[in-house]
């Protein structure tokens, strides 16, 4: 899939908004994929983690729009250790997470969570995520 | 010298067994400890984005309170409990402008800069006990038992709270084989089991953690063994969901290290709870011999 690269599709203030929120300098990403190749969650990803980077960088908002890649990072924090660039890149998913939450809008309802399963859940599932889902 | 204990929300709760197997082995092994007075949750999860302070407030009051305790070491036993913590500890040592900002915050509160030491048990046992120790202490060795020491992520990553080389660590199966399991080496061994996950894409956690369970056994293991709640929830209440979804009919067993320890170390099996465990775990400990040389 081609990436349109114009100024007129690049947002820059997204880009600061990300940069602000995560402290994280993803300009660095050199692209090696070295992220994409360690993450256990690429099989229900729609967009691989190097490419949120790349459309990062080119601040393309629609395309990034359309990953779900920071609601499906666990925060497992293998693409960070491994990054040759030393890019905290669970933060930078943290951070185009918190630019939708803070909007207001839910990722998971807690109100429509099964009872029962509330019941089993350990508090650490609740905690973190609804730490993660909601705003 | 005594240290603090901190035991969060999860294990005075949903996993009891690897409270009260834990605390039956710091007894054993003669560790003196006192729980935090008034503690509170964590957090459960480190707050990864840089404008939020107000998240780093409720690990932090947890390590004042050990301060005030007049300990400077807080044991952990849940990993997410003690990566929260640690972090915030870190954050609170080297961020000179958040420190301040949030000691500002917290006024009523003494300030605090990181003085408190965060430790899980099992670095705790390796670098302020010794394995050596912990092995004379040994009674009923785990003998015959093919054990497979799941790390997970919180644990080993980011490097800074890691307690050991986040790609190569080996304190789990040193603690394992001190207590005379046989280890069983898988290279999923430190693959994430999809955390909270399970509350937002259930399916994507069901799977990793299926391939986590099919790695071990594939290579012989018999049972895993866990340090974190929600890891036993992934890879171990999930086991039925994992029999209708996937090729997957023969249940692991699973439990956490602390009762596996507490086994070993001569403690009755009451005292571990295995019947909080799946139903399958205790019959497997019983067709190992173990249960029964635990109890005489």
């Amino acid at each position: 899939m081609p990436i349109n690269i114009s100024s007129r599709n690049s947002d820059d203030r997204l880009k600061s908004k990300v940069h602000e929120i995560s402290g994280e300098q993803f300009q660095k990403c050199y692209q090696c994929g070295t992220c994409s190749g360690s993450c256990p969650m690429t099989e229900h990803l729609n967009v691989f983690p190097r490419r949120v980077m790349a459309l990062l960088q080119l601040g393309d908002k629609d395309a990034l729009a359309e990953c779900n890649t920071p609601w499906v990072c666990a925060s497992c924090h293998v693409c960070m250790v491994r990054c040759p660039r030393g890019i905290d890149i669970p933060r930078v998913m943290e951070a185009l997470r918190q630019l939708k939450l803070r909007e207001n809008v839910n990722q998971i309802e807690p109100s429509q969570i099964d009872k029962k399963e509330i019941e089993k859940l350990p508090q650490i599932a609740l905690v973190s995520g609804f730490r993660k889902f909601t705003s | 010298m005594k240290i603090s204990y901190y035991p969060g929300c999860t294990l005075k709760t949903k996993a009891k067994n690897l409270e009260v197997s834990a605390l039956a082995c710091l007894d054993a092994l003669g560790i003196e400890y006192e729980e935090l007075p008034r503690w509170n949750c964590c957090g459960a999860v480190y707050s990864l984005a840089d404008d939020d302070l107000i998240h780093m407030i409720a690990p932090v009051r947890d390590l004042i309170r050990v301060r005030e305790q007049g300990h400077d070491t807080v044991l952990t036993l849940c990993s997410m409990c003690y990566n929260t913590l640690a972090r915030a500890n870190e954050l609170m040592k080297n961020d000179e402008e958040k420190r301040n900002t949030i000691n500002m915050f917290m006024d009523e509160e003494p300030d605090y800069a990181g003085e408190v030491r965060v430790v899980h048990f099992l670095d705790y046992l390796r670098d302020d006990y010794g394995w050596d120790k912990v092995k004379e202490k040994v009674t009923v060795p785990l003998a015959g038992m093919k054990t497979a020491p799941y790390y997970g992520c919180t644990l080993l990553r980011p490097g800074d709270v890691a307690i050991d080389p986040p790609d190569h660590p080996t304190v789990f199966q040193e603690c394992m084989e001190t207590l005379g399991a046989e280890v069983v080496n898988f290279p999923m061994s430190t693959q994430c089991c999809g955390t909270y996950q399970v509350l937002g894409n259930p399916d994507a956690a069901l799977k990793i953690s299926y391939d986590i369970l099919r790695d071990a056994t594939g290579r012989g293991a018999e049972a895993l063994v866990l340090t974190c709640p929600l890891c036993d929830y992934n890879l171990g209440r999930r086991q039925d969901e994992m029999m209708t979804r996937y090729d997957f009919s023969t249940e692991v067993p699973l439990f956490y290290f602390t009762q596996l320890m507490a086994l070993a170390l001569g403690v009755p099996a009451e005292k571990c709870h295995f019947e909080l465990n799946r139903e399958i775990s205790e019959g497997f400990l019983k067709a190992k011999n173990l249960l029964v040389k635990a109890s005489a």
